[in-house]
Order: structure tokens, then C-alpha cells, then sequence
């Protein structure tokens, strides 16, 4: 029973003026609203028994739907990670009306509800589409939701603009006939910037944006990237496709996987598994396709790019000075300000401007939960303080991309209020984790809790950052969400005859330096896991050179000291 | 089995499907590629087709293509796409103008789809319900990127799909 009168879609969602989100036209939402007749449909043949689970499954997952362990889960995608503050306020409602009164941000820059039931799923779809949102391949075998770099549009570091080919992307490939039923799911990363803020080698394909010398677009790409059960970083096809060829050449590529990826075993499906086997001819071939397609009709047409990039043009940045007065003398006054600006207040390309880091990891907390109340207060500081806009990060953060130095200090105290300024971004409690067995179907072991563990174990401030940047990563089975094969420290959950066993990694990487970690043991016990991390960085304390991360000091020194470290005593 | 042509409409199915050691029929058959390669067929008058399986490319078979007038492509199980890339290939690289018929698994959501890769019909289950198979082609009439029902570049432009 529920007495609340379902909210009425306005005809156009007053958002924030200058929130740089594609703005849908009427096209776009009545395509929205198709969808959700079409779901809604497939939900009611189920339920009458014409169609079978099997049959029904792929579809459900296409419009993000999964069945967990205690509910279902409904995923929702934030393009590349981008939103208005009027959209984070709907998720906010969303929680609060339909889930327990939170959400959890993902590492593919989505959120998703872990306590949905069946029959609410069309009135949250008709909610979200009330603010141009939708599940929409958000899971199943086809191309998901594009990430990009949460600092697009603000980095200083940045040649081009990724957000408009993340875009140009996110409506090639929805509903696209020939590549909704692939062999396996498919993630595309893409940045614009020399430094990797994406895990490029870590997807299905990696896209660079780069410009040439004379000003032309072009595009860097990579593929058969992947984590999962067998980690593989990705190889790079081409150093630069035209812009015009962009869409024929991931045509090509995906091409090349629907015709020959594994059908037979869903642990080598991905492209990444076609990409190792076949070696040099997986390039031949897609060159030989991209070659021979008639170019002209997958051509990117120049017009399109103008009026999408249009969308993410600049806001109306006022001209200021760097470093203000008022900032400044907030920095010196107040040390708790200062030690969370040091951590989540980055360069910006516009001088008296900042990219602000919103950390989901409370000491003790869920790394990526965030209740309806934070959504909110986030949603008001950015309508307040940075333009309406709103980014998920890939480390299961969020981000205010344009913020004035001037202002950081009301932005802090508005995010202290709502306990959203725990200073620890990229320090070691920063953790990423997949929902682990307290949530997910697949999952062997858990990995909230862990996570938990560990960021309490090195909650004091000071020691986080004696230990300086460490990302560690963990994952509740093989399947790897948690990313933990490119974590500096990598933590997998497996079970082992019935009890919970934690493998530990090293010296993995996500970024320009890309790694897969190294195993560097058996396996440690559930109550033993945080013991083992603590031995991991002391070793590193003790060990590192002037100015050395925990990651360069590994890959310095090697596992054997580590080893040692963890297992002489037992040995 | 009910064959529904590109309307959406039930039509009667001539072709029949002959094993390679069968004798021909004297209407339009279904043949395999090893036979159609091995027997001397050129006093036949009837149309030929050819039965492609999901593994093989349709450039493997691009020196038959220019006699048959049906070329069937399956989807062992629904989620198995490769037909997909099959159908698009048989119209975008070897230009083949005939008819492209989906057997195997086919789900009505998947219709929409196939059409638009260059699927002229597909045959559906005994006892399917034929308005639903209409309703889901027409339920999403949006496109968001060329495929083999535009026919010039689009790149992007939205389109709205219609059943002819």
C-alpha cells in the first residue's frame, strides 16, 4: 500500500542553466518513453508466461535489472558519469521512496538501488524519465555505459574534450541492431588528456582524444583491456583514426568481436580473450573490415560534433585570480579545512577556479554509498557553487568540476554538515569495493566489510598520509568489480572449502603505468586480512626512498621483502 | 513454421529445406554450400538458397551468392548475435539483394533489430502470437545510427523507423 501520489513528469525538466549534461530534446525523451512501453511489456509477457526466464533475462538485464541475493538491483546510468543537480535530487527521492534511503555509486560511474522490487521498476523508470534518465544498458551483453575522465572540462592537462565523443558514443550504440547481443558485455573508456584518469588498458576499448599539429580530431585506440577471471591489459590498434572515421572504426572492432568471440564459455567471451588468441591478426582484421565498409555511411558528420559539443560548451566562468585572499586565509586559519583542501581540491584550467573531490568513503563506511540526504546537499552546493553540475568517479567518488577558490571554504562546511568531507582522497582508506556477499549473487566472499576493517584500522589522518598514495582495491570474487587487479594493493575474496580466503596483490595499476598486481601469497583468513595489510605498508614505510609511493617502492624492491614480511613468521 | 514477411504479415513459405543426400525438389530449395558447390545446377530453373550457420562468414560463400535468391541465417539461442553481423555483411560487403530469412531462436524484441541489419523475414514458432511480434517492431521507432534500413549517411541523425 503505498498512499503517495506518483509525481507527474514535467514536459521539460527545469534544470540548472548551466549544468554542461546533454540536454535531451523531445526526440530523446519520446525515445525514453518507447523504451519504457517496451520493457514494462516484456515485464508482463514474463509474468503471463510467455516468455521464459531465460528469455526474459537478457532483456531485463538490458534495462538494468538484476537479481541479487535479498532483491532486485536497478542500475542506472549516468552517462559518462555526468549530472545535473536536478537529477542527483530525482536519485535522492528515488532512494528515499523506492530503496532504504541510499544509493551506491559504481566504479562505471552509474548508481545503482540495491533493494528494488519488481513491480515498482516501470514507476521508477517513468521517475528517472522525468529527468532524462534510464537503466538502459547498464548490464547484458551489450555496450555499456561509456566512462570518461571526471575532470573533463576542467583539467588543466586536457587536448580534448572527451564528454562530446563519450556522447557520440552513449547514441551510436544505444539499441544498436547489430551489437545488443554480443558474445559478452563490452566497456568503452575515454579521456582526453595525456594523464589516465580512465584505467584505459583496463576496458574492452580505450579511446585518446587527441589533436594533431594542425588542429585536426583524432582518436588513439585500444582494446581487448579487461579485468575479471583472466586480467589482460589492452593493446593498442591505432595511434590515430580521423574523427570522421571514428564510429567505422569501432564498428569495425566490434565487428570483428560479434563474429568471432567465444559463444561457448562465458569466462572467454570478452574481447580481451579474442585479442590474446588471435595476436596480430585481431588488428589485421579489423583493418580489413574498416577498410572495405563503405565509409561514407558511418561517416561523423562535423555538423553532428558541433552541435553535441555545443552542449558541453564552457560554463560562464567569471574572470578571477588565482589563489584569493579569502582562500588563502581560510588555509591558514583552519587546519581541518587545509588538510581536506590538500586532498580533494585540484588544479583547474580556469585561474581562480577548482575541481572539488566529494569522498564516498567515510572512515568505517561503504565505499561508494551515499544517503538521499548527502544527495541532496550535494545537489544544493552544486546548484550553489559549481554551475548545477555533478560527476561520478570511477573510485566510486563524486565530484563538483567548477568550484571558486573563494567558495571552497562554504563548499567544505557544506559538505562537513552532511559528513561528506572525510579528507582521504587517494590515500588509503580510499578504497574501492565491489558489494561484495553482502549484496551480490555472484559474490564468494565478503568485501564491504573489509573495507571497512582496513579504513577503520588506518583511520588516524596523519598515518594515511605518512603512507601517502595507495589505492587499494578490493573484490568479493573472481569477476573482479572491485578492480583488484589494478589496485597498488589488491584484495581478492574467494572461498575456500567454506571459508573465506583473501589473496593479496601488489604494484597493479590503473593509470598511465597500467599493471596487473602480483600475487604474493596464499591466501589470508577473513579476521587476518587487515593484519595483512598493515604488514604490507609498514614493510613499504620502512623500506621506501625519499619521496617514493608504496607503488614505486614495490616495484623498486620487488614482492621478496613483502613476502617475507607476511609469511616468515608463519613459514 | 509461420514465416512473417518485412510488413509483419504471415506469408506462405515455399522454400523447403533438402539434405545434401536428398533428391531435389522441384520448387525452391535450401541447399548446403558443399552442394550447391558439387552439383551441376545450371539447368535449374527453381531458386536456390543456401543455409548459413552461424560460424560461417558470409564471404566464405561469396562466389555462390550471385545464384541464390535465400539465404537463412540462425540464432542457435537468442542471445547468440552472430546472425546479426551475418545479415549486415550479406548486404553491405557483398551486396546481396535477395532474401535474408532469421531461423533458430528468435525472440519478437529481436525483430526490430534484424530488419534493420538487412533481415527481410524470419520464421517464428508454431502457435506465436503474430500481434505481438508486430507490437514489438513498432514499439521503439527511433534509431539513433545508420544501419542497412537508411540508406544514405546518417551518422547520428535520428530517424524514425517505420514498418514498410
Amino acid at each position: 500500500m503505498n498512499a503517495l501520489v506518483e509525481p507527474l513528469a514535467p514536459p521539460a525538466p527545469a534544470y540548472p542553466p548551466h549544468a554542461r549534461t546533454y540536454r535531451y530534446d523531445e526526440v530523446d525523451r519520446e525515445f525514453l518513453q518507447e523504451r519504457i512501453a517496451e520493457f514494462s511489456g516484456q515485464i508482463e509477457r514474463r509474468l503471463r508466461g510467455e516468455l521464459t526466464e531465460d528469455e526474459f533475462k537478457p532483456l531485463r538485464l538490458m534495462n538494468g535489472l538484476y537479481l541479487q541475493l535479498h532483491a532486485y538491483m536497478y542500475r542506472i546510468a549516468i552517462p559518462y558519469g555526468i549530472l545535473n543537480a536536478t537529477q542527483l535530487r530525482q536519485l535522492a527521492m528515488i532512494a528515499r521512496r523506492w530503496d532504504r534511503g541510499f544509493g551506491h555509486f559504481t566504479t562505471r560511474q552509474n548508481i545503482q538501488f540495491n533493494w528494488t522490487k519488481l513491480e515498482d521498476v516501470p514507476a521508477i523508470m517513468r521517475a528517472l524519465a522525468a529527468v532524462d534518465m534510464h537503466g538502459i544498458q547498464t548490464s547484458g551483453n551489450c555496450i555499456r555505459n561509456t566512462t570518461t575522465d571526471e575532470y573533463a572540462g576542467a583539467a588543466p592537462d586536457e587536448a580534448a574534450d572527451p564528454r562530446v565523443y563519450a556522447e557520440i558514443i552513449r547514441q551510436w550504440s544505444t539499441l544498436h541492431p547489430e551489437f545488443t547481443w554480443l558474445p559478452r558485455k563490452f566497456k568503452i573508456a575515454i579521456t582526453g588528456a595525456p594523464h589516465d584518469r580512465v584505467a584505459l588498458q583496463a576496458h574492452d576499448v580505450g579511446v585518446v582524444v587527441r589533436k594533431n599539429a594542425a588542429g585536426e580530431t583524432g582518436f588513439e585506440v585500444w582494446a581487448g583491456g579487461g579485468l575479471g577471471r583472466t586480467p589482460v591489459l589492452a593493446t593498442k590498434l591505432r595511434d590515430w583514426v580521423p574523427e570522421e572515421d571514428f564510429l567505422a572504426y569501432l564498428e569495425a572492432v566490434l565487428r570483428v568481436y560479434n563474429a568471432l568471440g567465444n559463444r561457448d564459455n562465458i569466462y572467454k567471451a570478452r574481447i580481451k580473450i579474442l585479442v590474446r588468441d588471435l595476436g596480430p591478426d585481431f588488428l589485421a582484421r579489423v583493418e580489413a573490415e574498416f577498410a572495405r565498409m563503405p565509409r561514407q555511411r558511418y561517416r561523423l558528420d562535423p555538423e553532428i560534433v558541433a552541435q553535441i559539443a555545443a552542449h558541453f560548451a564552457p560554463p560562464p566562468f567569471p574572470r578571477l585570480a588565482d589563489d584569493p585572499p579569502a582562500y588563502r586565509d581560510a588555509l591558514a586559519r583552519d587546519a581541518a579545512f587545509a588538510a581536506w583542501a590538500r586532498q580533494s581540491v585540484r588544479p583547474h584550467r580556469q585561474p581562480g577556479h577548482a575541481s572539488v573531490t566529494i569522498s564516498l568513503k567515510p572512515i568505517g563506511g561503504i565505499p561508494g554509498d551515499c544517503s538521499a540526504e548527502q544527495m541532496e546537499a550535494v545537489a544544493a552546493l552544486a546548484e550553489r557553487h559549481a554551475f548545477g553540475e555533478i560527476r561520478v568517479t570511477h573510485v566510486q567518488n563524486l565530484v563538483l568540476p567548477h568550484v571558486r577558490q573563494d567558495e571552497l571554504f562554504a563548499v567544505w562546511e557544506g559538505l562537513r554538515a552532511v559528513g561528506l568531507a572525510t579528507p582521504n582522497i587517494g590515500l588509503v582508506s580510499d578504497i574501492i569495493a565491489c558489494p561484495g556477499m553482502d549484496y551480490c549473487a555472484l559474490a564468494t566472499a565478503r568485501s564491504i566489510p573489509v573495507a571497512q576493517m582496513i579504513s577503520e584500522r588506518f583511520a588516524d589522518l596523519d598515518r594515511q598520509l605518512d603512507i601517502g598514495e595507495c589505492f587499494i582495491n578490493i573484490s568479493g570474487c573472481i569477476n573482479a568489480c572491485g578492480h583488484h587487479h589494478i589496485g597498488h594493493i589488491g584484495i581478492l575474496g574467494v572461498d575456500k572449502r567454506g571459508a573465506e580466503s583473501y589473496q593479496i596483490t601488489l604494484g597493479g595499476s590503473a593509470t598511465n603505468d597500467a599493471a596487473i598486481g602480483e600475487l604474493v601469497g596464499p591466501g589470508f583468513p577473513y579476521d587476518q586480512v587487515t593484519d595483512a595489510v598493515e604488514t604490507i605498508l609498514r614493510t613499504y614505510v620502512a623500506r621506501r626512498a625519499a619521496g617514493e609511493r608504496f607503488v614505486d617502492t614495490y616495484r623498486r624492491i620487488g614482492p621478496a621483502p613483502f613476502k617475507e614480511a607476511l609469511y616468515a613468521a608463519a613459514g | 513454421m509461420p514465416l512473417l514477411d518485412e510488413h509483419g504479415r504471415a506469408v506462405a513459405d515455399a522454400w523447403v529445406r533438402v539434405a545434401d543426400d536428398a533428391p531435389l525438389p522441384e520448387g525452391p530449395a535450401i541447399l548446403t554450400a558443399a552442394r550447391l558447390r558439387a552439383e551441376d545446377l545450371s539447368g535449374r530453373n527453381a531458386p536456390l538458397g543456401i543455409a548459413l550457420d552461424p560460424a560461417t562468414a558470409p564471404e566464405a560463400v561469396a562466389d555462390l551468392l550471385p545464384r541464390l535468391s535465400l539465404v537463412t541465417i540462425a540464432l542457435p539461442k537468442a542471445k547468440d548475435g552472430r546472425a546479426f553481423t551475418q545479415a549486415r555483411a550479406l548486404r553491405e560487403h557483398a551486396g546481396f539483394r535477395g532474401e535474408i530469412r532469421a531461423t533458430g531462436h528468435v525472440l519478437p524484441d529481436q525483430w526490430r533489430m534484424l530488419r534493420r541489419c538487412g533481415v527481410t523475414t524470419v520464421e517464428v514458432p508454431e502457435g506465436a502470437d503474430l500481434a505481438q511480434w508486430r507490437r514489438s517492431f513498432d514499439v521503439v521507432d527511433i534509431a539513433f545510427q545508420p544501419a542497412q534500413d537508411s540508406g544514405s549517411a546518417l551518422g547520428l541523425r535520428r530517424q524514425r523507423l517505420r514498418v514498410a
